[in-house]
């Protein structure tokens, strides 16, 4: 007895439904054809539920039963209709609350507003206590005559008027509102409600001077958000190409600005609390005489060296700032101690938790934007149940020019096909002997072009080191300054020569899925990236800081510092004359000599890696080179708009689907980990361990950096006792494993609890599916009874009117 | 109680602001496009005829223009002819700031095209074909339209019937980030 049909009705009689509904809703035309059958019939439907409801029950469960043993022949009987419901079968199935048609809508949707609108009331703990039930009882429904349905809609609507008329004022404007009901009954709802209120609008019946400053406030509040919504960057460049290339590009050029302002927060607080202390009172330098040629603003040495740029200048005293510049000795603040309104200004102190306090915000905002990013998208990293959300959600409706629309339409097929080829794809088979031999291969290339092009780096850089101390000892010349550009230009090369390797690999695997293709490529090109830092790192912090005397270096901070400028600006160079000239050579030759009709693709794997690499030496040269930011400011500034221009030029969208939220994921959270973690290790390392140099620098003569923290505290104990308790508090916190330990411990326990909660609404999540298909399986049962039930009263002599179900 | 007034009266401006998600300007904006709607000797109309509104330029080629029509018209013709409630109704449904609820519901009676209050098999199917285009080259072929169907019914019908009724509809809409931001009509500037 197992009911397998579906309760599509249009292959049914659309001429019955048409006769429903004719120019009424479906509950009018109860009151015309069917009325008399409609009372008999649910007299019967009275004796089923009152004799044979424990029969019913057990039949549902038998239903229950078969139906889940032959699920599978139910998919394919899905599709077999009955030919014919009667009029009462369809005026049933019309009128359920969840198909919500017509009149029949109106009732339900001010059903719900009951409910809201009750919930607010017990919210705000109001007296009154009326219990409603959003699903109407099959009482309501054809037990009483039909001339009471629109009693019974009266009824409702006079008791949402008195639930709104007893809610505050800013919750019934809000769930008015929010009601999907037209404005005509809206309208007249409001002056049910306010009918004791004549004549009065909400606005004007509160207090004037309440009114006039909340008024007033609503004006500032919004001049402020169109302020900052025309601060917006690039808005209108970013909805051109958001509009022409997809959400994938889009993502790129989103991921820029993310970036510049990660960037200009540094520089803002470097500026602030650092350089602009430092430009104010600049400390007493010996002038030393360079010739000003325009290599300096590539090297960074020269004049530059002993500027704000970097660590050198810096230095190591308190500026009081009631002394004149000129009065300014090492070692000692100027003029006497004693005088009440100086303000003193420790720059050791300053740079040290500048620094922190820069890499602890931009932790704490990274793992942040990380988490929520990963929040949004995590659905989406499920292959399934991506389908109905493309059908249902991609249409942009705020597309209205034709060709426009014309390639959203193409955009969207191209989705969907590709979806559906990627679900038939993953069933075919995988993992022949050949393709295994292939991606074998192709991994061994890729490792081993990074672990060459590493060892490479290693041995040029030590080289160039060499070079280096042999051009020192003679005379400066602008020969020797170029050399100083040789290894980051050699490192850009390796950056640009080996991610098109690695497209020549992938394309020699050729991939079944191209969402596997981007991870690899992705994954091959970070691990290029993380070995050349790695290297670099190595030479800088392991041999340079090291021995800085056997490198012929009085101020290896400055030089470490120069040269993360130098790389950063040549990496620019070099991707200004890629996108310059290799797009567009590329071009050319993809359409003249391979005659492809198409434009290359915008590569943006490979773009963001770039940028994250960028944003890396910025973060390492932080410490170093306190301005470093500006620089990539104006490198990200330039970047964006070269990047666009050549799009628009050389490049089309591509056709491959881009799930974009899952990719800004991906891009945060390649941020976040290797990049971030890198740089807060190489600082912290550098600041716990490796001895500064004499010579330069706010941290000259001290056997660590960290130690002008731990001299301040030092001082505060023995100076401002009632600040004492902060040292001690340091001393237990921060030095003490202990605390560390428990606070880690109770992490864990929140993540621990965290996960448990979601497993318990997991399973929940699933219960309650498995609980509405037998509550739609348990429908379906009832509605082929009360069909059967018409058709043997109907047909009682027929032998049709068996009460079975329409399988074969 | 549309009105054919060149002004909007005080008082029904505030209660139009109150009870949909328009602001005051944007009110006035939608009274004088409507104004512009009804031609000189229409003048004592209270509904804009639909081909009328289907030549807004935002509406002329949204591929479901005629269903916006239809669902948000009152009138008891059912010709898809919009009072200038109706169309306030419309703007207020499209705006930046209604709630994923208005959206949800409207969205879900736009795709219901033969109005029996679920998305069946043919309600979809139509869905997609509005979606693809016109042209040959984009539309589906029948065996990729099937498979779709099916897929999308596999993922969306929690309870088995073979139709995705407005709570299953809504519970698919909920986990898309992009939903709200895709169904806003006008622009605020427009």
């Amino acid at each position: 007895m197992a009911y397998s049909v579906d309760f599509n009705l249009r292959p049914i009689m659309e001429l019955e439904l048409e006769s429903l509904r004719g120019d009424d809703t479906a509950q009018d035309s109860m009151k015309g054809t069917g009325l008399e059958s409609g009372s008999r019939e649910t007299l019967e439907m009275e004796v089923l539920t009152t004799e044979g409801r424990d029969r019913l029950a057990s039949q549902m469960s038998d239903v229950r039963e078969r139906a889940d043993e032959r699920s599978e022949e139910s998919i394919q009987t899905n599709l077999l209709v009955r030919k014919r419901w009667s009029t009462t079968t369809l005026r049933v199935l019309s009128s359920m609350p969840s198909r919500s048609i017509g009149q029949q809508s109106r009732l339900e949707i001010i059903s719900q507003c009951n409910i809201r609108s009750t919930q607010l009331r017990r919210y705000h703990r109001q007296t009154q206590d009326v219990s409603l039930s959003s699903r109407p009882s099959i009482r309501g429904y054809g037990i009483e005559a039909d001339s009471e349905d629109v009693c019974e809609e009266e009824t409702k609507r006079q008791e949402l008027v008195n639930n709104l008329q007893s809610l505050s004022a800013g919750d019934r404007v809000r769930l008015l509102r929010a009601t999907p009901l037209s404005l005509a009954e809206k309208t007249k709802l409001r002056k049910l409600v306010f009918s004791d209120k004549v004549g009065q609008s909400l606005l004007s019946s509160q207090v004037p001077c309440c009114s006039l400053l909340k008024r007033a406030l609503c004006h500032i509040w919004f001049g402020c958000l169109f302020i900052l919504s025309s601060l917006q960057l690039w808005q209108v460049a970013l909805k051109r190409l958001g509009g022409r290339f997809g959400t994938g590009v889009l993502s790129y050029f989103l991921f820029i600005r993310t970036l510049l302002l990660f960037n200009v927060f540094l520089f803002l607080i470097n500026g602030l609390f650092l350089v602009l202390p430092q430009a104010i009172y600049p400390p007493l330098h010996t002038p030393s005489s360079h010739r000003v040629t325009g290599l300096e603003l590539f090297t960074g040495t020269g004049y530059l060296s002993n500027s704000l740029m970097f660590y050198g200048y810096y230095t190591n005293s308190t500026i009081n700032t009631s002394c004149r510049p000129d009065e300014a000795t090492a070692g000692t603040g100027c003029g006497t101690t004693s005088d009440p309104h100086m303000m003193a200004y420790n720059i050791p102190l300053a740079y040290c938790f500048t620094i922190g306090i820069t890499f602890f915000i931009t932790g704490i905002v990274l793992v942040y934007s990380m988490s929520k990013s990963f929040g949004r998208s995590f659905r989406v990293f499920k292959s399934q149940g991506n389908m109905a959300i493309k059908v249902f959600c991609s249409w942009d409706f705020k597309v209205s020019k034709k060709m426009s629309v014309r390639m959203q339409s193409e955009n969207i097929t191209t989705q969907l096909k590709e979806l559906l080829s990627e679900v038939k794809g993953g069933e075919e088979e995988k993992g022949r002997l050949s393709g295994m031999a292939v991606h074998l291969l192709a991994w061994s290339i890729s490792l081993g072009s990074t672990f060459f092009c590493a060892l490479g780096i290693h041995c040029f850089a030590k080289y160039m080191h060499l070079r280096r101390l042999e051009d020192a000892e003679g005379e400066v010349s602008v020969l020797h300054e170029a050399r100083l550009l040789a290894l980051p230009g050699v490192v850009s090369c390796g950056n640009l020569l080996l991610p098109g390797l690695f497209n020549l690999v992938s394309w020699m695997e050729n991939f079944n899925s191209p969402i596997v293709r981007l991870y690899v490529s992705i994954f091959r090109n970070l691990l290029l990236k993380v070995s050349i830092l790695g290297v670099l790192c190595y030479h800088w912090l392991g041999k340079i800081a090291a021995e800085p005397e056997q490198h012929g270096l009085q101020c290896w901070e400055s030089f470490v510092g120069q040269e993360l400028y130098r790389f950063l600006l040549v990496d620019f160079i070099f991707t200004a004359l890629y996108t310059v000239f290799g797009e567009f050579i590329w071009k050319r030759f993809s359409q003249g000599v391979l005659r492809r009709r198409r434009k290359p693709v915008f590569d943006i794997a490979r773009n963001v890696l770039e940028l994250i690499y960028g944003q890396t030496l910025t973060w390492l040269g932080l410490l170093f080179t306190p301005l470093l930011p500006a620089v990539q400011i104006l490198k990200l500034l330039l970047l964006f708009h070269m990047k666009k221009s050549s799009l628009l030029v050389n490049c089309q969208a591509s056709r491959k689907p881009w799930r974009a939220s899952q990719m800004s994921t991906l891009f945060i959270s390649l941020l976040c980990f290797p990049s971030f973690l890198g740089a807060i290790v190489s600082v912290t390392y550098t600041i716990l361990t490796i001895k500064p140099s004499s010579g330069c620098g706010p941290f000259r003569n001290l056997p660590f950096m960290f130690h002008s923290g731990k001299q301040w505290a030092q001082e505060l104990k023995s100076t401002n006792h009632k600040l004492a308790w902060l040292n001690w508090v340091h001393h237990c916190l921060v030095e003490n494993p202990l605390f560390l330990f428990l606070l880690a411990g109770v992490f864990l326990m929140v993540i621990y609890i965290h996960t448990q909660v979601l497993d318990g609404q997991r399973k929940t999540i699933s219960l309650l599916q498995k609980q509405i298909e037998n509550e739609g399986k348990d429908k379906k049962f009832l509605i082929t009874s009360l069909q059967a039930i018409h058709e043997k009263r109907q047909y009682p002599l027929s032998p049709s009117s068996r009460p079975q179900g329409s399988e074969v | 109680m549309g009105t054919t007034a060149s002004q909007l009266g005080k008082d029904l401006l505030s209660e139009y602001q109150e009870l949909t998600f328009l602001t005051k300007q944007e009110i006035l904006l939608a009274h004088k496009r409507y104004s512009e709607l009804l031609s000189k000797e229409d003048r004592n109309l209270t509904s804009v005829p639909m081909e009328k509104v289907l030549s807004l330029p935002e509406l002329k080629s949204n591929p479901f223009r005629k269903r916006i029509c239809h669902v948000f018209s009152t009138s008891d013709m059912k010709d898809g002819s919009l009072t200038f409630e109706d169309f306030l109704d419309l703007l207020s449904a499209f705006s930046d700031s209604a709630t994923l609820e208005i959206k949800s519901h409207y969205a879900f009676r736009i795709f219901d095209f033969d109005d029996d209050g679920t998305l069946d098999g043919g309600d979809l199917e139509k869905l997609v074909n509005c979606l693809t285009g016109k042209t040959e080259d984009t539309r589906l072929t029948p065996e990729e339209m099937r498979q779709l169907i099916s897929n999308i019914l596999e993922e969306s019908d929690i309870d088995k019937d073979g139709t995705v009724n407005l709570s299953e509809f809504q519970h698919v809409i909920s986990r898309s980030p992009d939903f709200v931001r895709a169904k806003s009509l006008f622009c605020r500037t427009a």
